[in-house]
């Protein structure tokens, strides 16, 4: 039986979500526009007027919003309610240059906890239920989900869950996790140790972005031939638009269903800005449109999707989009933190190496690894193993602490790395972000 | 003293041999060779009868080359005299960061490079016990 935490709206008629995205769309940029400088400043130049903007199809005569606007607007600028209505205030992962910092109203929130109610239910989960939710140590002070709903909803950190023996003592039904720690559960589900729900209530469910639902199936498989004993679903989110739960799995699995009542969705052709048709893979492009503190508008979020709206057999009417398939510019998503070449490059230059290198991204055992190619110079050499093994060691530390995450360091003879015009080659990503 | 070159190789077949082609090319004689290698890399050392026409002709294809100061010894070629010689080392305090031995030797002399961190200590107590290091003349290399 297929649970739906807002019936109405997810399983609504085409036409009935038309209508109210028209009217919320409306409201939205009538709002900003008087209430954000850069929104009036930028429809101005666009020559785009509120009234221009009369139903639902008229959202691509808006102008872009890129993540440079945010940096431009950095930390309040692009907020549309007195600071005394913001209720909380989050911060992307990312290094400061690049951080995403945004604000939540009250209403905003209970959004947000509406979008991840409609994904633990969507997955099995219910009002009875014990959901998990194992954060990074480092997000538990820095962001944090909320999605109180229905479900009990706990939260600590990874250290904690890998020293926590006494899981099924909890009846846990969900996890709600980053993708680096799905490891720590497939041992404790494996284990036996996770949960002590049985078959017929149906099997315990792991969410997560960034979780690869393949691996995670073929780990089960593997598993002693016994039934899969966890099953994964994939949630989608950026902390621009709300965080997790702009989009959500269901038990069919082809494709997250975007909560399309709240956030609009739009594939572009990355170069032309041009709308593509559904089923043409392009930039996935979002739009808030019942946000208060923080309504984005056409958002570029660099990623590469496709979206459908073949019906599904889950009976939810919300459109689908793929996972992202890959990244319009070269940022890297490592271990859930933002990595930029460019940050690299300047670890490398300060430390008197050439700005020769490359950057392996792979993964193995369910964890990201980056690993960062340079090349040695005649100045720096040693004639010793451990000199050469200093050096190394000296720039992952300097890289380590730069970025946020562990990077190895793999030096390399010089003139080795290829020659390049373009900045492509200097990322090779062997991770299969593709289904 | 003698100068050493050491080049930055990563383990793939052939390399050694290209490396020592580009030498034989340039009329570069190879007095002493040793190879530190681990999983990635290698740190090939040598001596040889032109230090800086070697750099030269090795850098010119790319490769990284360092230029460092080593000791060379002539160790009595007899059983037992690499060990006293190894042995006044360990007593008088000094690390051995790696050491080699040149190919050939002498009449009744083995010749033995030492890389360590303290180059005048170890004159000073090679002298001391009447062993004196070897020059870069006496081994007709420059």
């Amino acid at each position: 039986m297929e649970h739906y935490y807002q019936r109405e709206i997810e399983t609504a008629p085409r036409e009935t979500i038309r209508a109210l995205q028209t009217e919320r769309l409306i409201a939205t940029v009538r709002r900003v526009y008087d209430n954000v400088p850069h929104y009036q400043k930028r429809m101005d130049e666009a020559g785009v007027t509120p009234a221009d903007i009369q139903s639902v199809d008229d959202l691509k005569k808006l102008p872009f919003t890129y993540k440079q606007d945010l940096r431009d607007t950095y930390p309040y600028g692009m907020f549309a309610v007195p600071m005394k209505d913001v209720v909380r205030l989050h911060a992307s992962s990312a290094r400061p240059a690049s951080r995403s910092f945004v604000g939540y109203t009250k209403q905003d929130l209970d959004v947000w906890a509406d979008c991840c109610a409609r994904s633990i239910y969507a997955a099995g989960g219910g009002p009875e239920d014990i959901i998990q939710r194992i954060l990074w140590l480092r997000a538990v002070h820095g962001r944090a989900w909320h999605g109180r709903r229905g479900a009990q909803d706990w939260r600590y950190d990874h250290s904690g869950f890998e020293r926590q023996h006494t899981a099924p003592d909890y009846d846990s039904k969900g996890f709600r996790l980053k993708h680096p720690l799905l490891h720590a559960v497939l041992r404790a589900a494996h284990g036996g140790g996770l949960t002590r729900k049985r078959a017929e209530q149906g099997r315990p469910f792991a969410q997560g972005g960034h979780l690869w639902r393949r691996t995670l199936d073929e780990r089960n498989a593997q598993a002693d031939r016994r039934p899969a004993r966890i099953k994964a679903f994939d949630i989608y989110g950026l902390t621009e638009i709300i965080g997790p739960g702009v989009a959500f799995e269901c038990a069919e699995q082809t494709g997250m269903h975007v909560n399309e009542d709240h956030f609009l969705i739009e594939v572009i052709d990355p170069d032309t800005g041009e709308v593509l048709p559904e089923g043409t893979q392009g930039e996935i492009v979002f739009s808030c449109i019942t946000k208060q503190a923080f309504p984005i508008l056409r958002y570029r979020t660099r990623d590469i999707g496709v979206i459908t709206r073949k019906p599904c057999s889950c009976g939810r009417t919300l459109v689908k989009m793929t996972k992202p398939r890959g990244r319009t510019d070269d940022m890297l998503i490592v271990r859930g933190v933002n990595v930029f070449p460019s940050q690299i490059e300047t670890v490398l230059l300060e430390k008197g190496y050439s700005a020769n290198y490359r950057i392996v991204v792979d993964r193995s055992a369910n964890i990201d690894s980056i690993e960062v190619e340079v090349e040695i110079s005649g100045e720096l050499m040693s004639d010793t193993v451990r000199g050469i093994d200093r050096m190394e060691r000296e720039l992952e530390a300097a890289l380590g602490s730069l970025l946020g995450i562990a990077a190895k360091v793999k030096l390399l003879e010089p003139n080795t790395i290829e020659r390049s015009i373009g900045k492509a080659v200097r990322v090779v990503d062997k991770r299969k972000l593709l289904d | 003293m003698v100068q050493q070159i050491s080049v930055f190789i990563q383990n793939e077949p052939g390399k050694l041999a290209l490396l020592t082609s580009a030498l034989a090319k340039g009329g570069i004689d190879i007095r002493a060779l040793s190879i530190a290698d681990t999983t990635d890399f290698g740190i090939l050392r040598m001596l040889v009868n032109n230090a800086s026409l070697a750099k030269n002709i090795l850098e010119k294809q790319h490769y990284a080359v360092g230029i460092t100061p080593v000791t060379v010894v002539a160790v009595p070629d007899v059983p037992g005299g690499l060990a006293k010689v190894l042995t006044l080392l360990s007593d008088g305090g000094i690390d051995i960061e790696y050491m080699y031995s040149l190919i050939g030797r002498g009449e009744d002399k083995a010749y033995m490079v030492f890389r360590i961190s303290d180059e005048p200590k170890l004159v000073e107590l090679l002298s001391a016990h009447g062993i004196s290091a070897v020059t870069q003349e006496e081994l007709g290399i420059r």
